[in-house]
């Protein structure tokens, strides 16, 4: 059974929930390489939680992990007080579940506005005969989803691309307009993989301000990875420090930065 | 339908011609938005509910008659809005430049001792909140958009509609009182303050009443014919002037429709969405226009290309001679027909000027190319002179006058005269009522009989009656040889040319003139990408030997031309360099409406103007530059100087140089 944890409250006044997900002695395995060696930590409702750590260390396997698009060999995944077993990826999506990647998977040839619809795909009921004839329900929902992805779209400033095709914008809001998916979605949990990846410094702080945002005015519990330490410990609640596949530090940005291992880590002391 | 005088006595305020919009035209619409992809409109009827409500809600908040209140962010109906309810609680609405940094915002809210600021979303409350501590005397902030507001401390600060909400909780208990303050208003009160740019030194803050507003929005109004069925985009800065008196002053008076876009970044589409009757934009963005339009039939297919040569050649043919109801050969008048259909019509109505009834364009010198582009294709674009203290309006070119070199004749209720040294000086209706707590400067601009200096050096063609403006009065200076020194006269003629932003004219006490070049990137990118030109940054296209080239080309065009007027001969360019960065209002070269301020140029970049007198091929600089958010860094480059040709007399000073 998953141990409930009580809430805090962190620096900035924000009330952080019991547990959401709670992952238990995660271990993952391609093969012979154990990309993930015996992890656990929890997200918590309404938290900012960061997984960093140095390239390979298992970040992005952690988050699909995390997604249910890994099955990890050992360990448990709790997700709001169920055991998870494996699943498919639009079982996640109904769970409460979206994510952004790391290398962006829009659909190029679509405008911005069908790409971020396509998020809404989970709240969308109509049968396929209403769909195809455009009459009742299908056009009822059509527009109370159009509604909620216009509010999407003013809350990430992205009117005017509305009705661009997104293989036409440039990389930083491409990211912008996955990021606008994943809301979409209305999740619970909001996965971003490398959010800040490739960024300018402006584009870096306009997304770090638009994860503050979501996550402030949504109350979206938000679980990130990324490799810019700066941005990272400025924005998260809790962070999770990996390093070759194992933790090696969790806890408050002071107490990880405090952590003589993650500093290590971060300075390439030798690894035997 | 025009809108009768008043007689005296009454709607001698922008709430009581509020309430006369609200008896005459209730149910057209007043504002709209475009939120959420749709448009939002809204009547006067329920625009003046607004309002009220917003007025009951500054009362309670402890606004009073004489306080100041600040308004920072885009056009957004809320933000006119708020302009009327201070006025109607006897307060001073002060609209400042959104895109202002923290520092300058500091001095303004500063010098006016605004009590309460309207901020428009979080970014305006950050600066404000920032600057706070050294202007003291903020009592409240309110904010529109309450995205991530919810984190902040909210003793002192309020969202609008909660101000909104309060007051109409408060109606009965406030309503007589408030009812009394708009009693109160008459001509002489303020109507709004706004400061101006200040092209140097510290900006100034224009006091302007009723009186100033009102009347010059009625005699222009007049002007114009314009009438309750106007459509205008309000997408220019609200402390800028001319917006007040466009989306306030004219929109209130005449009673037509404000549209305010859904940002900065959808203008164009919004625009054609609402296809405005009358329009206002400055130059650059005509020729932003005109260079995207040319930039993208060049992409077009041959058929498409070949339509529009033929169409365009038709256009400058008969277009202005009709719009200007002058006689044309049935012949052309035919073919302009044809043309409308297949290439003028879809193009105005591409750029959302299909409507266009009245349109203007003022504060620089429009390139007669440009000009005559869009009236060749039917629109109404005219000129206009004026300024803050004038509540904009000195001279504007009447209907069936217009010419792209003069500024046309002076606007119904200003008498114009030119001062011995050619200077113009004005006197109207809508002249401002004093610079705030500068009474120095109120009596060095304003004499006693109410004649105000333009700053401006300027003629009166005999033949016509129309001004023409040569440049400010104080660049205009001498040469070493004594001859004239007009820099502006030079840079438009430079920046005429697509491919260059901006120019900076060096030359006053000394042998020959030089200039200072920014490439227009949008225009220069293309013709790089056209002509397999890679280029990694800004700095190495400006750099790049066939950009070079190119500019070296316009400028000698410039100075054949220039070469054309002995009076201005000396002022052809001797030697140019293309800078390396753009100039921006960032870094205090230009002001927030984009004139160059010469004296933090030649400042700044000493040593190249140093370079560009001593004969030095190149010269490596480094430069200062601010980001957006108002941090620091340093860009270097190693910039060349290319010597050009000139024509005429000018030939012996350049020997003498050398």
């Amino acid at each position: 059974m998953m141990q409930a944890h009580e809430g805090y409250v962190t620096e900035d006044g924000r009330q952080i929930g019991g547990t959401v997900m709670e992952l238990k002695n995660i271990t993952l395995r391609f093969g012979g390489v154990v990309a993930i060696k015996d992890i656990s930590f929890d997200i918590r409702q309404g938290e900012i939680r960061a997984i960093i750590g140095p390239n390979g260390a298992g970040k992005s396997s952690m988050l699909n992990v995390i997604s249910g698009f890994y099955h990890p060999q050992q360990g448990e995944v709790w997700f709001k007080g169920y055991r998870r077993g494996p699943m498919k990826p639009y079982q996640v999506a109904r769970l409460g579940i979206a994510r952004t990647f790391q290398n962006i998977a829009l659909f190029d040839g679509m405008s911005v506005l069908d790409n971020i619809m396509t998020g809404r795909l989970n709240k969308m009921k109509a049968g396929f005969l209403s769909q195809a004839m455009w009459w009742g329900a299908a056009e009822r929902e059509e527009n109370e989803n159009r509604e909620a992805v216009e509010r999407i779209i003013d809350f990430l400033e992205i009117q005017n691309i509305r009705k661009t095709p997104v293989g036409r914008l440039p990389y930083g809001l491409k990211k912008r307009v996955e990021l606008a998916r994943a809301l979409a979605a209305e999740p619970q949990l909001l996965l971003l993989d490398e959010p800040m990846a490739g960024m300018n410094v402006e584009e870096k702080e306009d997304m770090s301000r638009f994860i503050l945002d979501v996550n402030d005015e949504f109350g979206t519990t938000i679980c990130l990875i990324e490799h810019d330490m700066g941005v990272v410990m400025d924005l998260s609640d809790r962070v999770v420090v990996m390093d070759y596949g194992r933790k090696i530090g969790d806890g408050t940005p002071a107490e990880v930065r405090a952590n003589q291992e993650v500093i290590d880590a971060y300075l390439g002391v030798a690894h035997d | 339908m025009t809108v009768q005088q008043p007689p005296v006595g009454e709607l001698q305020s922008i709430p009581a011609l509020l309430a006369r919009n609200v008896a005459r035209f209730g149910h057209r619409p007043a504002y709209r938005e475009k939120e959420y992809g749709i448009w939002q409109s809204w009547t006067w009827a329920q625009a003046a509910e607004e309002i009220r409500a917003l007025a009951l809600g500054l009362l309670a908040l402890g606004v009073r008659p004489g306080d100041h209140l600040a308004i920072i962010g885009r056009n957004r109906p809320a933000h006119y809005w708020g302009m009327i309810a201070a006025q109607m609680c006897g307060a001073i609405p002060v609209p400042l430049y959104q895109d202002a940094v923290a520092e300058e915002m500091a001095y303004v809210l500063e010098h006016c001792g605004a009590r309460f600021v309207l901020c428009g979303d979080q970014e305006q409350v950050d600066k404000v909140i920032e600057v706070e501590r050294s202007t003291g005397a903020l009592a409240q902030i309110i904010y529109t958009d309450r995205r991530g507001m919810r984190k902040y401390d909210h003793t002192r600060m309020n969202a609008l509609a909660d101000i909104q909400a309060e007051g109409r909780a408060a109606a009965q208990r406030l309503g007589p009182q408030l009812d009394s303050l708009i009693a109160g208003l008459d001509y002489d009160s303020t109507c709004v303050m706004l400061y101006t740019s200040g092209t140097t030194g510290r900006p100034k803050g224009v006091v302007l009443s009723n009186r100033n507003i009102i009347e010059t929005a009625r005699n222009t109004a007049q002007f114009d014919n314009l009438t309750q069925t106007e459509e205008i985009v309000a997408y220019l800065p609200m402390a800028w002037v001319g917006d007040f008196i466009f989306s306030m002053g004219q929109a209130v008076w005449s009673g037509f429709t404000v549209n305010c876009p859904e940002g900065a970044h959808t203008m164009m589409t919004d625009m054609r969405e609402i296809g405005p009757t009358y329009f206002f934009a400055p130059p650059r963005v005509f020729e932003g226009q005109l260079t995207s339009v040319m930039i993208r039939m060049e992409d077009a297919g041959r058929i498409k290309r070949w339509l529009f040569r033929r169409g365009m050649a038709v256009a400058r043919r008969a277009g202005p001679a009709l719009l200007d109801g002058r006689p044309v050969p049935l012949g052309d008048r035919l073919a302009y027909g044809l043309g409308k259909i297949f290439v003028f019509g879809p193009l105005k109505n591409t750029l959302g000027l299909s409507r266009v009834r009245v349109g203007y364009t003022a504060g620089e010198a429009i390139g007669p190319e440009i000009f005559d582009f869009y009236r060749s294709l039917g629109i109404n674009l005219k000129q206009l002179y004026g300024q803050t203290e004038a509540s904009v309006f000195i001279t504007q070119q009447p209907d069936g006058q217009v010419r792209s070199d003069t500024v046309g004749v002076p606007s119904p209720g200003v008498e114009v005269r030119i001062g011995e040294n050619g200077e113009v000086y004005y006197r109207s209706p809508g002249t401002f009522v004093e610079y705030y707590k500068n009474a120095e400067s109120t009596a060095s601009t304003k004499d006693p009989q109410g004649w105000v200096a333009t700053g401006d050096a300027g003629f009166f063609e005999e033949a016509t009656g129309h001004l023409r403006i040569i440049d400010r009065a104080k660049d205009v200076g001498k040469m070493a040889d004594g001859s004239m020194f007009a820099p502006k006269y030079v840079e438009n003629k430079l920046k005429f040319y697509p491919n260059i932003l901006e120019a900076v004219v060096i030359g006053n006490g000394r042998e020959y003139c030089t200039a200072m070049i920014n490439i227009d990137l949008s225009a220069v990118g293309n013709w790089a990408e056209r002509n397999n030109i890679s280029y990694g940054s800004y700095q190495e296209l400006a750099g790049h030997p066939q950009v070079y080239a190119t500019i070296k080309e316009h400028v000698e065009a410039v100075n054949r031309s220039v070469a054309e007027d002995p009076m201005l001969s000396g002022c052809q360019i001797h030697r140019f360099l293309v800078l390396h960065k753009e100039l921006d209002p960032d870094d205090g070269e230009m002001t927030r409406t984009r004139k160059v301020r010469r004296a933090v140029i030649s400042d700044k970049f000493a040593d190249l103007v140093t370079a560009l007198y001593d004969g030095s091929p190149s010269i490596h600089t480094r430069t200062e530059v601010t980001y957006e958010d108002g941090r620091k860094g340093q860009i270097s480059a190693t910039l060349r100087i290319e010597d050009v040709q000139v024509f005429g007399e000018a030939l012996q000073h350049k020997v003498a140089a050398e």
